[in-house]
Formats: C-alpha cells, sequence, structure tokens
C-alpha cells in the first residue's frame, strides 16, 4: 500500500525505511515524468537527505510525525527555501526564497520528505495547466489530454504516483478541478482555515492551500497537519483544528445533502427546489422531478449524472437528500472574473524587475519595468491584470469591482440560507471530463471550466472533490461536496460515503506497468 | 500685502511613529544602519509575503487621535496602487475613505480651533538614491541604490480642515500638534529630519467669503520657516493670478531653496492610484476597552499643564518654553514640593536649556530652590549647581546639597562679608563719594571687589543690601 498512512505507519513502526519509499517514488519519477511533466523540480538530492534523517529518528527512538517519511509534492507557487519557487513563470524563473511557507514547515514537521516542486498554470491562472511557461503537464490517464488547473502538476504527480500527498492553491477551484480531472480527492478548506504566509499570492482574498490525496483519508491526514491559526496571516482564522479523521467513520444517517439545481440541470432527474426528503431512491421521487429556476447550461450530462447517482448512493446509506436553489451560483463566474483579476493586477506589480526575478534592463526604471513585465509575463497573466487593472480605475470601480463585491455578498447570502436547510450541498466539480489540449483555447470556453468550483471561493466556504465513477471516453468524474465555513468534518463525512460507494476507478495504465511495485 | 484677500490652509502632517518595529513587520524601525539590513520578507515586499498590523502603532495612533479629540473609528487598509522602485509591493498600504481617527480638534495657542478632518495610518516606502547625477536628483543619474530599511516605517498623517487663515497660525499649529505627539510619545517629531514632515494646501479666496478656492499642494517644507515662507509665497502668486485675470491650476508644488514653489511633474501622468481594500489585513475594530485603557495611559496634554504652570505664575511665553522643553512636570513637581513658584520658572525658562534637565527630579529642584530662598547660596551658584546636577542626573548623583559642598558654596557669615564691604569702601574713597551722592551705579566697583575677594562666591544682592545700610546709616 502506498497511501500515505500506510507509509507513515510502516516507518513508524520500523517496518520500511523512508529512505526505500523515498527511492520508490523517485523511481516511478524517472520513469514516467518525462511524459506527464508534473514537476518543474525534483529534489532528490535534498528528499535523500531529509528521508534519511526521518530513518535516523525512528533508529534513535523519536517518532517523527504523523507523516513519517511520506513523500510530498509542493505547488511550485508555494515558497521553499533555497529552492526554486517559480509560479511557472519566467518572471521568478530560478528564484529562491529564503523562506519556507507556513505549510511546507508544517508538513516537514510532521515528518513529510518534499520531492519536489510541481507544474502549475502561471501564477496559478489557468484550468489546464497549459498557461505554464515551462510547457504543460499531461494527464496521466490519458497524455493527449490536460490535467487540469491551475495544480495540475500536483494533481497528476498524485495519480500518477509520483507521490502519494501534495499541496495546490485554489483561487477559483484550482485543486478541486484538476482532481477531478485526475481521478483523485482534493480539498479546497474554509478561508482562513490555513494558512497562506509563502503561498504566491493570485487573489488573496480567494487564495486558500489544500491537499490532494488517493483517498479521503489521506486528504484528512494531510488537513489536520496543515490547518491551524498563523499569527502570520491576518486572515487566518483562530480555531481549533477538529480531529478530521475521526469524521470519516461517522455515517450519513440523517445528514441532510442538497443536490444545487442551478449546477446539475443537464441531468436526466431536473428537480426543482423541493427541500430534503428521506428516502432510498429520493432523486426518483416526484416530489424532485420539476423544472429548477434558471440553470447554467455546458455542463456535461454525463457528468451531472455521476453526481445523481452519488447523491442516490448516499439517500442509499440513510442521508436525507434534496434539491437546493442556490441562485446566486449563477452570477458567480462574472463576479470572479472582475474580483480575482483586480486583485491579481495588485499582486503581480511587484515583479517589476527591482528587486527579484527577471530584469530587461531599460534606459531607466519606467522602461525597465515595462521590458521586464512585457519579458516575464505570459498572455494569459497580461490579460488578468489589464482586465484587473480596469476594473480598478476611477469611474469604473463602482461598475465593475464594487458590483462584483456585492455579488460576492449575495453568494454568501444564498449559501448561508441553503445551509439553513442542508447540512453539505452536493455539485459536478468540473462541467467536463479532461479536456484535449488546445480544446479550450478560447478564454472564456476555459473560464467556464470553473462555473461549479467558484461559488465557494466567493463564499469562502470549504469544498472538496471526490471521485466518482467516469464519463466520456472512460475518464474520471469528480462530485463537489460544499459544506458552510469551518464545516470540513461534515463536508468529510459525506465524502467517505461517497468513496465507500463509488465504483472502482482504474489506475492510468501506465502507473500499473510501473516497475516501481505496488502502484 | 494680501490687502482684500483670505488666506486659506490646510495641513497635511506625516509622523513617523516611534515603534519599535515596523508597522506590518517584526523588522526593527531604525534608521542609519546598514541598507538593507532591517528589512524581513515582508519589508522587501517577497512573494508570498504577508502582513501584520502592529499593535503598539495602532495604540499610538488612537493616543494621538484622543489628543487631538478624534473619535476612534473602524477602519479599513486600502492598497494605493503605484509604481516606484522604492515601493517594495508597487503598492502602499494606507487607510482611506475610514481613517482610525476622524472629527477632532487642535486649540491652537494664541490663534484659534483648527478642525482635525482624519489621522490615518499608512506605511513608508524606502529611499532611492540616483548615482552619477548630480546632488543624488534624478537628472543625468546613471543608476539608482534603494535602501529599504524605511520602507514599512509606520506613518500617522493628520489631516487638519482648512481654517487656518496665516502662515504665523499654520506654523503655530505644527508646533502645538509637535507638543502633543511629544507628549504621547508617538514620534520624535523632527522636521528636519524626516520624522515629522508637513504638506501645506494653500488657496485664497476674497476677504470674508466663505468659499473655497482652487488649492495647491506644496510638499519640501523642512522647517517652520520654510512653511511659513511658502504659504506668504504662495498666496501672493494665486493672488498675483486672480488679480490679473487668471487663476491658479490644482496641482503639486515644490518649494525651493531659491524663495519659490515650482511645479512638480506627478508620479504618473494620471493620478489613479485603483484604490481597493487590502485583502491581506483584516478590518481594525479597536474595542472600547481597548481605547479607554490607551485614554488611561496618555500624559497630562500640554495645554492643560501650560495652564496649570500659568497658575502657578508663569506667564504664557514661560509656559510655552517650560512644556516644549518637556519640563512642564518637573516643574510642577518642584513647586508641589514646596519650591518657590517665581524661581523655580525663572530657572526652567533661563537655566534648564540643559541635557539632562528632562532627567532632573522634582523634589531636587525643590530643594535647589529652597537653598536658594533660604540665602543658603547665591543665585550664581544656584545656577552653577544646577548645571552639575543636569551633568549627574538621574539619581543621588544629582542631590544640590552634595553639589554645593563639592563646589565649596558654604553659605558665607555675614560678619565676614560685612567685614569684605567695609574693606571695599575703604579702598575706593573716591567711588564712595559717588555713590553716597547717589550715584547708584557705581556700586558695582564694591560688589566686584568683594567678588574678587571671594573669588566669585559672595552674594552680589547682600552686597549691595550692606552698601545701601552704610550710605543710609
Amino acid at each position: 500500500m502506498n497511501t500515505a498512512h500506510a507509509i507513515a505507519s510502516d516507518v513508524r513502526a520500523g517496518t520500511r525505511r523512508a529512505t526505500d519509499v523515498l527511492e520508490d517514488f523517485l523511481g516511478r519519477i524517472e520513469a514516467h515524468d518525462g511524459d506527464v511533466h508534473a514537476f518543474n523540480t525534483v529534489t532528490a538530492d535534498q528528499a535523500r537527505a531529509a528521508a534519511a534523517s526521518i530513518d535516523a529518528a525512528v533508529d534513535g527512538g523519536r517518532d517523527p510525525g504523523p507523516l513519517a517519511g511520506v513523500p510530498v509534492a509542493f505547488k511550485d507557487n508555494l515558497c521553499t527555501r533555497g529552492v526554486a519557487t517559480t509560479c511557472s513563470s519566467r518572471m521568478l524563473e530560478g528564484w529562491q526564497p529564503p523562506y519556507d511557507a507556513t505549510v511546507v514547515q508544517a508538513m516537514t514537521a510532521a515528518g513529510a520528505v518534499m520531492i519536489g516542486k510541481t507544474n502549475l498554470d502561471e501564477f496559478a491562472m489557468g484550468s489546464s495547466t497549459e498557461h505554464s511557461a515551462f510547457g504543460p503537464t499531461r494527464n496521466p490517464y490519458d497524455f493527449a489530454r490536460v490535467p487540469g488547473g491551475s495544480s495540475g502538476g500536483s494533481a497528476a504527480a498524485v495519480a500518477a504516483g509520483f507521490a502519494p500527498l501534495a499541496l495546490g492553491s485554489d483561487t477559483g477551484g484550482s485543486i478541486r478541478q484538476p482532481a477531478s480531472l485526475c481521478g483523485i480527492v482534493g480539498i479546497k478548506p474554509t478561508y482562513g482555515r490555513v494558512s497562506r504566509y509563502g503561498l504566491v499570492a493570485f487573489a488573496s482574498s480567494f487564495d486558500q492551500i489544500g491537499p490532494f490525496a488517493t483517498d479521503v483519508a489521506d486528504a484528512a491526514l494531510a488537513l489536520g497537519v496543515i490547518s491551524g491559526h498563523d499569527p502570520a496571516d491576518s486572515t487566518s482564522i483562530p480555531a481549533a483544528v477538529p480531529d478530521f479523521e475521526a469524521a470519516l467513520g461517522r455515517g450519513v444517517e440523517g445528514l441532510r445533502v442538497g443536490v444545487v439545481s442551478e449546477l446539475t440541470g443537464s441531468g436526466r432527474n431536473r428537480a426543482a427546489n423541493g427541500g430534503p426528503v428521506q428516502g432510498d431512491t429520493a432523486l426518483g421521487n416526484a416530489a424532485l422531478e420539476d423544472a429548477a429556476g434558471e440553470v447554467l447550461d455546458g455542463i456535461d450530462a454525463d457528468v451531472t449524472e455521476r453526481v445523481l447517482e452519488a447523491a442516490g448512493a448516499l439517500a442509499d446509506a440513510g442521508a436525507i437528500v434534496g434539491r437546493v436553489s442556490v441562485p446566486a451560483v449563477t452570477y458567480g463566474l462574472t463576479a470572479y472574473y472582475l474580483i480575482a483579476p483586480a486583485e491579481a493586477s495588485s499582486n503581480l506589480a511587484r515583479y517589476d524587475g527591482t528587486r527579484y526575478g527577471l530584469r530587461i534592463e531599460g534606459a531607466d526604471v519606467e522602461e525597465m519595468n515595462r521590458l521586464t513585465r512585457r519579458a516575464g509575463f505570459g498572455d494569459e497573466v497580461k490579460a488578468r491584470i489589464m482586465l484587473g487593472t480596469f476594473a480598478l480605475s476611477a469611474g469604473y470601480y463602482d461598475a465593475y469591482y464594487g458590483k462584483a463585491q456585492r455579488v460576492r455578498m449575495l453568494t454568501r447570502r444564498d449559501f448561508d440560507a441553503a445551509y439553513a436547510d442542508y447540512d453539505v450541498l452536493l455539485s459536478p466539480t468540473s462541467p467536463c471530463v479532461a479536456f484535449r489540449f488546445g480544446e479550450r483555447a478560447d478564454p472564456m470556453t476555459m473560464y467556464r471550466c470553473d462555473t461549479c468550483t467558484i461559488p465557494s471561493n466567493l463564499s469562502g466556504d470549504p469544498a472538496m472533490s471526490v471521485p466518482f465513477g467516469t464519463g466520456a471516453e472512460g475518464l474520471p468524474v469528480g462530485v463537489q461536496i460544499m459544506a458552510p465555513a469551518l464545516g470540513e468534518e461534515a463536508m468529510l463525512t459525506v465524502a467517505a460515503a461517497i468513496e465507500r460507494a463509488a465504483p472502482e476507478l482504474a489506475a492510468p495504465r501506465f502507473a500499473e506497468s510501473s516497475t516501481g511495485g505496488a502502484a | 500685502m494680501t490687502a482684500g484677500w483670505d488666506v486659506v490652509v490646510g495641513l497635511e502632517v506625516h509622523v513617523e511613529l516611534a515603534t519599535d518595529t515596523k508597522l506590518f513587520s517584526a523588522a526593527p524601525s531604525r534608521f542609519g544602519d546598514e541598507p538593507n539590513t532591517n528589512v524581513t520578507p515582508v519589508c522587501l515586499g517577497l512573494p508570498g509575503s504577508l502582513p501584520v498590523l502592529n499593535r503598539r502603532a495602532v495604540e499610538l495612533a488612537m493616543a494621538v487621535g484622543l489628543a487631538l479629540n478624534c473619535e476612534i473609528r473602524p477602519s479599513v487598509f486600502h492598497r494605493k496602487n503605484y509604481f516606484y522602485p522604492d515601493m517594495p509591493k508597487d503598492y502602499q498600504v494606507s487607510q482611506y475613505d475610514q481613517p482610525i481617527c476622524a472629527d477632532g480638534w487642535l486649540d491652537v495657542p494664541g490663534e484659534g480651533r483648527v478642525g482635525i478632518e482624519r489621522a490615518h495610518l499608512e506605511e513608508d516606502a524606502g529611499k532611492t538614491t540616483h548615482l552619477g547625477g548630480a546632488d543624488g536628483r534624478i537628472h543625468g543619474a546613471v543608476g539608482a541604490l534603494v535602501d529599504y530599511n524605511r520602507a514599512g516605517t509606520p506613518l500617522l498623517e493628520i489631516v487638519s480642515r482648512p481654517d487656518i487663515g496665516s502662515a504665523a497660525e499654520a506654523s503655530a499649529y505644527v508646533e502645538e500638534l509637535r507638543e502633543i505627539l511629544l507628549a504621547v510619545g508617538a514620534s520624535d517629531a523632527r522636521l528636519e529630519e524626516g520624522s515629522m514632515r508637513v504638506d501645506a494646501n494653500i488657496s485664497v479666496r476674497p476677504a470674508g467669503s466663505g468659499e473655497l478656492r482652487t488649492r495647491c499642494e506644496v510638499k519640501n517644507l523642512n522647517s517652520l520657516r520654510s512653511l511659513r515662507n511658502a504659504i506668504d509665497y504662495e498666496a501672493q502668486r494665486h493672488i498675483g493670478l486672480y488679480e490679473a485675470g487668471e487663476a491658479p491650476v490644482q496641482e503639486t508644488r515644490h518649494w525651493s531653496t531659491d524663495g519659490r514653489t515650482h511645479s512638480l511633474r506627478s508620479k504618473e501622468e494620471a493620478d489613479d492610484y485603483r484604490y481597493f481594500p487590502e485583502p491581506d489585513l483584516v478590518p481594525l475594530e479597536p474595542d472600547p476597552d481597548w481605547i479607554e485603557r490607551v485614554r488611561a495611559a496618555m500624559p497630562e496634554l500640554p495645554a492643560a499643564l501650560r495652564e496649570r504652570l500659568c497658575a502657578h505664575g508663569a506667564d504664557a511665553a514661560d509656559a510655552q518654553v517650560i512644556a516644549s522643553r518637556g519640563l512642564a512636570a518637573l516643574v510642577l513637581g518642584a513647586v508641589a514640593a514646596g519650591a518657590d513658584a517665581h524661581r523655580t520658572v525663572t530657572h526652567a525658562v533661563q537655566n534648564l536649556a540643559l541635557d539632562g534637565a528632562e532627567l532632573l527630579e522634582a523634589a531636587q529642584l525643590a530643594s535647589l530652590v529652597q537653598m536658594e530662598t533660604s540665602d543658603q547660596l547665591t543665585a550664581t551658584q544656584a545656577k552653577a549647581v544646577l548645571t552639575h546636577m543636569c551633568e549627574r542626573a538621574p539619581g543621588a548623583a544629582a542631590d544640590p546639597s552634595a553639589i554645593a559642598a563639592e563646589l565649596g558654596y558654604e553659605a558665607m557669615d555675614s560678619g565676614e562679608l560685612e567685614a569684605l564691604v567695609d574693606q571695599a569702601i575703604a579702598d575706593n574713597p573716591e567711588a564712595w563719594a559717588k555713590f553716597c551722592a547717589g550715584e547708584a551705579k557705581v556700586a558695582g566697583v564694591f560688589v566686584g571687589a568683594v567678588m574678587k575677594a571671594t573669588r566669585g562666591q559672595a552674594d552680589g544682592q547682600a552686597v549691595t543690601r550692606l552698601l545701601a545700610q552704610r550710605r543710609d546709616a
């Protein structure tokens, strides 16, 4: 077994050496990352030293912690002291932070071993990893397809068996969508649950760090390690961290699960806001079969069907399942694509050639700024900086940024109303399965990948993706579970129940054929 | 020279707050060190770094606000976006439309009451030195060096309403504001060194009209004199324009050593700072308990101290001098301990413009004044003892009786003094005749002789008294 739980348990018990575990994973990276390109940097030497010190601790009778000897991949926008942190941008190529992100410290302190830094859409702006300055990452299930994004490298690394755990960041769905497309579990925690200190900012009021894992239990384990108040992040919540793993074994009996009508419109069971209904085939219930209000199009029917099947499985397990309308989610995409670029335009101003990263000399400071930014940023980043600059400009602020903030408040209000009746909400994670490279080159088409995930970023609430069956071409489908702020426990309880009911997902073929052993 | 016109001035005063660390990082808030040593990832705007608000800076801002009769309000930090190499993040974090202090006033001694619109917190930028250009200025420079030690230093910007009607009033406002900043310990408030920076918004209007006309903001006012001169110059410039049928344009101007203001090119062609709420910080909402703790810890303010000094016989000018030297508490303490108020005030004004004066203990000053008023020390001796006290303060080393003994200032026995006076009269018969004939000023001959004989230890007033007795006998 190569789950984080199994590895840590074996290493702590002294039945496996952290160094052997590491070589196993490094071997698979060596064999297959040339095809996948999950990593920008593989930190093999540093990892070997870290694994050796874990083994020494065990030999010395000390407990290295709950992630003892577990290799972990960090998205390349998480600062790692002395290790290049590029954000997959020419702007930061080779830049080595003088400090570790709080989450990197937490993972290392728990015994995890950093195995490398993973590819992403430049500065986390994208949904396919096609916008990396260093070339795209390929989906381990089909090399002709994207792994999703922006944390595509982290998702592909876990799916390909290059690391049992990875961390990513989620601003509009950048953990959940690639988790869905790669057939693994990904969690976006409550905004403020995990410290952002050391995460290179894209849109500060949305950015949140979270884990990728092959199963819900591993994801819960990693979430527990990285959660908690950090005085270095003013937006971090001073709340106690619950025992997330304890939530996994709780049954779903009596839990109220709402399927979001606006995000599941094209399924067979179009239904209205019928309220919770008890029953083992609730979604077949006549009370739920009625036309919903506004329903977003562009969500593939097979994806919606998997979500409804998952809801049915929950009902079978004793949950109270119903349809719920969250009207503001239909405006989420528009609001997000004003606020996030606005914040990004300010966050990315610092890349001006003066202090670090790329510098293209000019005749004066202004020319240096201009030439550096022209050469250092890719087209998608430039487009969003321009969009955000425009949205904040005098005379346009109220109409764009101001109005988008009001939509954000409406979204919170509509979610609050839904959570008055339901403990968790269900929807697809991604409107579609993994798509082919170039298939969504048009920005608006690409942005629609985030339709289902963005609402939770607007509200700041936790959400996660769990695999449930396959869609077109046998590719994985993810179900999104959303919960109210700090409601990760109920979310994980439901995720574990969906996981138990899910059809077995075949591992990517090349992983099966790996020489690395227990894939 | 401004006949028919009123001058209208509002002042924006930036003060560096006297915190140990910066507004959003734990780096020391200290200047003069090796460049770029007092910096953290936050000060340099490194990717991934985040700001954490300094509680002490908030407390100092609240103390200033309370001293200026402001309301302390929930506030929000915004980002002010513009590209500049000494701005590490290319935006400045500043309070914008929701400042921490609002709607107060300051009573300017000898002038009127000036409204305080707001006082808000913001971070300072680094410091750029241009290489190769004349005098480190940008023109002709071949390169630039940036020191980020100052980046992130907490600033409080105190904005007055346009209630100031003259250069003299503006100057008095700044002086009084400075007294308050020093009293509450918010800043060392040094104009010349830049820890207090004043920008003046200046306009004129027909005398008696209530209107507000186009204003110009004048910068680079690094002394009270330049503040006064710039206001006079700028007001005249505006009046000249209006009287010539023209009008000033709203702009930022630079006060120059040539005694004029010059139009400044703005930092950006268009002034669009794209303010929006800083998402890395949460709103600042000081609870009433915190505000009350800050209020309770505040010292007596300069105006109240001056009032008490005046109640003890100081005139307004003396009170101002004493308060501005930070000696009001010392003087009032000495008087409370039984020292003669007039002598104490006189010492504070005439003899205590010394380093160390602020370290004296009220009881020691009281004891010195009592030695003097009981004729154990002459005025000259008392001054000398005071000088030594200031050098040795604080502590027992500054005890005046020990210092007087050490200097050999024993009170002279009156028989000995009378003998010396008689000797002086005998030695100067002609002068004595003139003195007896009513030429009071020749008394100096006898006083001088006695002083010479006693190497300055005699009490000059006692000698004069003895001379008069002998003449009138």
